[in-house]
């Protein structure tokens, strides 16, 4: 088993079985993205209540997300939530403990975003008698989402690249999958290699994404209606 | 199990999570200051080089990394023990995360101080040592900071590779006692506890650092 000399046969044999997985992935990574843009959005606003108590305790909530490894918040929410009756698959824990984690992240670049509207617009909105939904539907979220969006992307091809973790709980994403090829054909250099090297062409291609979604983002923002 | 007990072992653990970051935390840096300024002020090829690092390693996960430097290396010939590789693989990744830093920093010092060590015919050293990092270094403080804790939150990759750190110490415990609540609750607090502190310290680091700089209004 001298591995120093890349095997193309395999490559080839792999490759297919290492794509399928990476459905897998950007599966996990997509449904992640949307529940953290929603978590992210529910902090950033808690973190506005009137309240103190709710104010201090979500900081300090999101701070405890942001400062503990993914990993360990897989396995509590893996092992721990069965305790409480509440079975999920690997997947379904997988896209709710990336969602929590990087929707910690997230709350702050939403809630800098939010700050980031100038005070007159939510002067205005008051002095026309806008409900406070309808100021935030109307009036601040859609001047707020450009400027959100470099940093929100980051933090989403973050999330893509922390995907790996799910193999831990058995997720067969694309790590999993080498690391199976890797122990049945007693050679780690091309599945590893592999997907590597789909990370890196996946994390380029969406950062290029990200960057044309922003150029094309109307600057004035849009209706949400 | 007692809870005490469960306290100890996972202590244990905490312990060689600890020694890690203490080890890969140097190695980090180095290689962010290293690579950092050769982006910046190195000639052609060896930029090229730093910029292949850099982008390979930011690019890629640093799970992949961590296996790819355990599981692949040995067919090179290199094999080295899963604590070596854990460091290795950590710092290099958080290294490249940090050479942006250095970069940033370094060139948000303002233009006028590299303009007026030029007219006192500073050397590129004397510019670079005495003038510019002075005041790059504060503002790399706070950055290098999350990018410590983010060390530390990435060292439970290291339970993957058999490495008896506080998370591979709470998956065997949970997997022997099932008492999984209070296992992973009390290794959510630890994790928690050593961002804080390591939080607290760098802090002070940045006070330290600002001192002399009339950073923030008047200083004595």
């Amino acid at each position: 088993m001298n591995g120093f000399d890349w095997d193309w046969a395999f490559t080839w044999d792999v490759l297919p079985m290492i794509l399928s997985a990476a459905k897998v992935t950007l599966l996990a990574t997509l449904l992640g993205s949307i529940f953290a843009i929603i978590m992210g959005l529910v902090f950033a606003l808690l973190r506005r209540s009137k309240s103190r108590l709710t104010r201090t305790s979500v900081y300090w909530i999101v701070e405890f997300i942001r400062s503990t490894p993914l990993l360990v918040q897989i396995f509590f929410l893996y092992y721990v939530m069965p305790e409480f009756g509440i079975s999920m698959s690997p997947l379904a824990t997988g896209v709710f403990a990336l969602g929590l984690h990087y929707g910690a992240y997230l709350s702050e670049v939403f809630r800098s975003g939010i700050d980031g509207i100038e005070k007159g617009q939510w002067e205005a909105s008051r002095a026309l008698n806008l409900s406070i939904i309808d100021t935030y539907r109307d009036i601040v979220l859609p001047q707020a989402i450009r400027p959100m969006i470099p940093a929100t992307g980051n933090y989403i091809i973050a999330m893509f690249k922390e995907t790996p973790q799910l193999s831990a709980i058995t997720l067969l994403e694309m790590l999993q999958m080498a690391k199976i090829i890797g122990s049945e054909n007693f050679r780690y250099l091309e599945p590893f290699t592999l997907v590597g090297l789909l990370y890196l062409v996946f994390s380029i291609v969406a950062a290029y994404g990200i960057y044309q979604i922003e150029k094309r983002f109307p600057k004035e923002g849009f209706s949400l209606k | 199990m007692e809870f005490g007990e469960i306290v100890s072992v996972l202590l244990q653990g905490a312990i060689v999570t600890i020694k890690i970051v203490a080890m890969a935390l140097p190695l980090a840096t180095i290689m962010a200051f290293v690579f950092g300024l050769v982006r910046l002020y190195a000639p052609a090829p060896f930029k090229q080089v730093a910029i292949v690092y850099i982008e390979f390693f930011r690019g890629t996960s640093a799970l992949i990394q961590l296996y790819w430097i355990y599981f692949v290396l040995p067919f090179f010939g290199i094999t080295i023990d899963a604590m070596t590789a854990a460091v290795v693989a950590l710092g290099l990744n958080i290294g490249s995360y940090g050479t942006e830093v250095v970069r940033g920093a370094i060139q948000a010092v303002p233009k006028g101080q590299y303009e007026a060590s030029v007219a006192l015919n500073f050397t590129a050293s004397q510019r670079l040592w005495r003038v510019i990092m002075p005041q790059a270094l504060v503002n790399m403080i706070p950055p290098f900071g999350n990018l410590a804790i983010e060390l530390v939150k990435a060292t439970s990759l290291v339970s993957l590779i058999t490495i008896g750190d506080l998370t591979f110490k709470a998956k065997s415990l949970a997997d022997t006692t099932l008492q999984v609540g209070e296992i992973f609750g009390v290794v959510l607090v630890f994790y928690f506890v050593m961002a804080q502190v390591l939080m607290l310290f760098i802090k002070r680091l940045e006070k330290y650092l600002s001192k002399g700089l009339g950073r923030g209004g008047f200083s004595s």
